[in-house]
């Protein structure tokens, strides 16, 4: 893979940002199409990385690996890499963008020049975030994206807009700055802060590895959020411009699942294995928490947002199965859950337009004046909730199983038993996932508002159709995408299982 | 004394001759444009020869003054910084109708003293120091009389100054009785020797650690800074906070790493009180920001709160393999510091307005006064953003850099609950500082900005620079590390 292709693909946005600058705030429909002109050349570069990645190769790709500051005992680089564990996120990240960038076409009529900028900012803090291999980098990416996110939510946002950007600041800010101790711990005994040769060094102690785990879950756990530190999620969504709402949930989200794949798992693997059955309980916790939340909740988009918790849930349980199937299964896991929540929030955020409300009381009988809204809402409802041939069951399934079969959840507790309350989850998402159905499209149209509402418009066929797309396609065939990450995937579970042979278990 | 020791300070020696020439042509300049640019003139002439002569040590007047890697970093950072504080002052004094010839010899002045702080290698020379560069600022402070609240902060800060340099020249004397000298490599000498005594050693050792404590803002001596920062001039303000600051911290790195250093087993408590200075300071400092009102106030409260994390990183001070690092990231940070800090106070000068307000004060130093500025005036409040997010430490900032190295010192030197204090009351100082951005952004107004030329630069190379030196940080980390070396020989 050619390596300039990974530097390209992070800091494309920034040249969209340098162009924004120059276009007067007036015009905002050239603002728009530059914004969405760069979001999809980003977009295609992604794309050409995909053409070129070797899918039988567990290693990084297309690496670039330059000193940055190497004095004072400083060993720093520009470090960045691709591989099976990342592509797909990368891939995620890119499409949701342009789609997100569309969605706010009529929604954002305020400081649209603002908003751009802010929002290429943020894909370039994403794309990074997953690209790089030097810790030091890596947090300078993932504290990065919260400047622009603050911001989407606390000038864009709802009325208490205010409050959720400072409560989402705040609290991420509280775990990523204890990982950075943990980091600056690892450089300083490391001699490095590059990955893959912090990984290769090993031998951490014990009871340090189990410090620093919790430090990096700290940063991680906040963002996914497992349970109990998820409760910044639901303001924060609900406050969050649509657009911000897609990717908040569809990548952002993503971000700490990832870092737990990507850093907590390969640096510290005996700590992984010790704490493997207490993350698995909280991940089961979070998925039955959020779901019976999530069935409480009487404004859609909150419903929505509680139910993240619960697929994040999901997630967690696969990761730390530690497993092929349970990782892998997280991994797709995380792609679905950013295609269903995406599309979700943007069919939430399309009858706000209409409406200006989102409780599920305003609503009732919209399938007769919505026909089009109403069959892509079914198609994206169900495969929230798992339904077989659509993208959330082969996600779930592949999780229970490697939850079912892990050998690491065995060693505090049953594997099985947990699997069990965990699959009850599915059966609560059925559950809130079809009474908001219901509420919405069901029963009588007797509300007068309701009367007169627009079916979809083409742009916003446009914008959920991508989305459908790949949600049959995972859901149907969906071993073109294991395959890109199955060696990487094997690489980790070797590892870990070295690490069990010659350990304690 | 021959002119080989003049020569060995040169940059010190053309400040104060300078300065005293100043004073007397001052008398003669009817536009005050011109001692202001004879001053900066001055400024940039001690400059220019502090870096050109800057490659080779020479100690001058019997070891009273060491010029060395260390001494040029600190001056180079005091004099740009005293050359930034000359063009700030010009146009703020104008505009607040307190334009007097004097401010920039007093100026000059006190940045003697300043220098001064960062060649003493001699209790003495430090306590010379001390005294002629506060001395100037005490005045500098009341410059603005018959204002009220000028002529309170200048009292204050007299008062408190004369307090803690009193409290520091006791502690002098104590360390004399104990080991016979004065000199920092004769009190070194003097460890060992018999007629030594450790407890008139340690109890002046802390002496003089309180003394520097009131100058740099460290708690519990922080009481007078937020009244003399809000009652002074802001452009005296923003000279104090980063030169008295920096010159503060210059000596207090020196005299304590070199003379009182815990490596001699002389003393060990010494780092369990700086551990819990620097946890109070963080804490205190940070805590009692997040309630201000008043943008002075709450810049003063942040300022403490800096000091406290450079004084994190000095904890492990007393640790050989350590020890060079506490002090360089020190010297980073107040270089990260003193390019944020005079971009905010530029800032502040642009929405302090001449008339007064309700509470007697200027108006537009409320925090509200701020509101609509990120629609009105998007490049001043983009600025501002990326100072507060320089405050906070968070990437791509100077500031990031500057905690991040302090932050690295202070884990290598195993203080792990340490750093904790550090990056949970860092989280606190996000709350307050995000304030102003909330405000800026997320709250509509019409801020009241007086434009000028010096402040629109001040903000512009400020802004630029916290980020652009960010990216190419490597070889500032390598001077700060290069220029601490000689410290220990």
């Amino acid at each position: 893979m050619n390596p300039l292709l990974l530097t390209l693909v992070t800091f494309f946005p920034l040249v969209g940002v340098v162009v924004l600058l120059f276009i007067p705030q007036e015009r905002k429909s050239a603002l728009r199409w530059t914004a969405l002109g760069t979001s999809l050349v980003t977009f295609a570069i992604s794309i050409v990385i995909l053409i070129q990645f070797n899918s039988a190769d567990p290693d990084l790709q297309g690496v670039v690996a330059v000193p940055w500051i190497q004095v004072a005992g400083w060993n720093i680089r520009y470090a960045l890499g691709i591989d099976g564990l990342s592509i797909l996120l990368v891939l995620l990240t890119t499409f949701l963008t342009p789609i997100s960038i569309l969605s706010t076409w009529e929604a954002i009529e305020d400081r649209v020049k603002d908003f751009m900028i802010f929002f290429l900012l943020l894909e370039m803090g994403m794309v990074g975030v997953f690209l790089a291999q030097d810790l030091f980098l890596f947090y300078i990416f993932w504290e990065f994206t919260l400047v622009p996110m603050y911001f989407l939510i606390g000038i864009w946002g709802g009325s208490r807009r205010r409050y959720a950007a400072i409560k989402f600041f705040l609290y991420t800010m509280a775990g990523s700055i204890l990982m950075l101790l943990a980091i600056l711990w690892l450089g300083i005994e490391g001699g490095t802060f590059y990955l893959p040769d912090l990984i290769a060094q090993g031998g951490i102690p014990g009871d340090i590895q189990i410090w620093l785990f919790l430090a990096f879950a700290a940063a991680f756990a906040i963002k996914v959020p497992m349970w109990p530190l998820h409760s910044w999620l639901p303001d924060a969504h609900v406050e969050a411009p649509t657009a911000g709402s897609v990717i908040l949930a569809g990548v952002l989200l993503k971000m700490g699942t990832y870092g737990f794949v990507r850093f907590n798992i390969p640096l510290f693997p005996e700590a992984a294995m010790q704490l493997a059955p207490t993350m698995g309980v909280l991940a089961v916790i979070g998925i039955l928490y959020g779901a019976v939340v999530s069935y409480a909740q009487k404004d859609v988009k909150k419903l929505v947002a509680y139910s993240s918790v619960s697929h994040l849930g999901f997630v967690m349980l696969g990761l730390f199965a530690l497993n092929p199937q349970g990782i892998q299964g997280g991994i797709l896991q995380m792609v679905n859950h950013g295609l269903s929540t995406g599309a979700l929030f943007l069919l939430v955020g399309m009858i706000y337009e209409r409406r200006h409300t989102r409780e599920m009381d305003a609503f009732g009988g919209l399938w007769k004046v919505m026909p089009v809204y109403a069959v892509m809402t079914l198609i994206v409802t169900l495969s929230s909730m798992g339904l077989p041939g659509l993208n959330g069951f082969v996600g779930e399934f592949t999780i229970l199983l490697g939850a079912f079969g892990s050998y690491a959840y065995n060693l505090g507790l049953s594997a099985a038993i947990l699997t069990g309350f965990a699959a009850l989850g599915v059966i609560l998402a059925a559950v809130y996932m079809l009474y908001m159905f219901q509420k919405l499209f069901l029963g009588p149209l007797d509300k007068e508002e309701n009367m007169n509402l627009k079916d979809l418009n083409l742009r916003e066929i446009v914008t959920i159709v991508p989305l459908l797309v790949f949600i049959f396609w995972i859901g149907l065939y969906p071993k073109p995408f294991f395959d890109l990450m199955a060696p990487a995937v094997g690489k980790l579970t070797a590892a870990l299982q070295t690490v069990a042979v010659a350990g304690l278990w | 004394m021959t002119a080989t020791d003049f020569l060995s300070v040169l940059p010190l020696t053309i400040l104060v001759a300078w300065a005293c020439v100043l004073t007397i042509a001052d008398l003669f300049i009817g536009r005050k444009l011109w001692t202001a640019v004879l001053a900066g003139l001055g400024l940039a002439t001690a400059l220019v020869v502090a870096v050109l002569t800057g490659g080779e040590t020479r100690v001058g007047f019997n070891g009273m003054v060491s010029a060395d890697g260390f001494a040029v970093f600190v001056s180079v950072l005091l004099l740009a910084s005293g050359m930034v504080a000359v063009g700030l002052l010009y146009g703020y004094s104008r505009r607040m109708g307190f334009e007097r010839g004097e401010i920039y010899t007093l100026l000059l002045f006190s940045m003697g003293g300043m220098v001064l702080m960062a060649y003493a290698a001699d209790l003495i020379a430090v306590f010379l120091a001390l005294e002629l560069f506060s001395i100037p600022l005490y005045i500098l402070a009341g410059i603005a009389r018959p204002r009220s609240e000028s002529e309170e902060s200048a009292l204050k800060y007299f008062l408190i100054g004369a307090f803690s340099s009193a409290i520091m020249v006791y502690g002098i004397a104590l360390v004399y009785a104990a080991t016979g000298a004065t000199a920092l490599s004769g009190i070194v000498a003097a460890l060992g020797s018999p007629a030594f005594n450790v407890t008139l050693f340690s109890v002046g050792g802390g002496l003089v650690l309180v003394g520097f404590g009131f100058k740099v803002g460290a708690v519990p001596f922080h009481m007078w800074i937020p009244d003399v920062y809000q009652g002074a001039p802001s452009a005296v303000t923003a000279f104090m906070a980063v030169g008295a600051k920096a010159a503060g911290f210059a000596a207090l790195l020196r005299v304590f790493v070199t003379a009182f250093s815990t490596r001699f087993d002389v003393m060990p408590e010494l780092t369990t009180v700086i551990w819990w200075m620097s946890a109070l300071t963080m804490i205190v400092g940070n805590v009692l920001a997040v309630s201000q009102k008043n943008i002075k106030r709450l810049l003063a409260y942040s300022s403490i709160s800096h000091a406290g994390f450079i004084l994190m990183a000095f904890t492990a001070y007393g640790q050989e393999s350590v020890a060079a690092d506490s002090v360089a990231s020190a010297l980073f940070y107040l270089l990260a510091f003193a390019v944020t800090s005079y971009g905010v106070w530029a800032i502040v000068m642009s929405l302090e307005q001449v008339e007064d307000g309700d509470d007697g004060m200027r108006k537009g130093l409320n925090l509200d006064d701020y509101a609509g500025l990120g629609q009105r005036h998007p490049a001043l409040a983009l600025a501002m953003t990326i100072f507060m997010l320089s405050f906070i430490g968070l990437p791509p900032t100077l500031g990031f850099a500057g905690k991040l190295y302090l932050f690295r010192t202070a884990i290598a030197g195993g203080f792990y609950s340490l750093a904790v204090i550090g990056v949970l009351t860092s989280l606190i100082s996000a709350y307050y500082y995000l304030k102003i951005v909330v405000i800026m952004y997320m709250v509509d107004g019409e801020p009241q900005v007086h434009k000028a030329r010096m402040l629109g630069w001040t903000v512009g190379v400020s802004a630029v620079g916290t980020v652009v030196l960010t990216i190419f940080a490597s070889p500032l980390f390598a001077w700060a590390a290069g220029s601490v070396l000689e410290l220990f020989r």
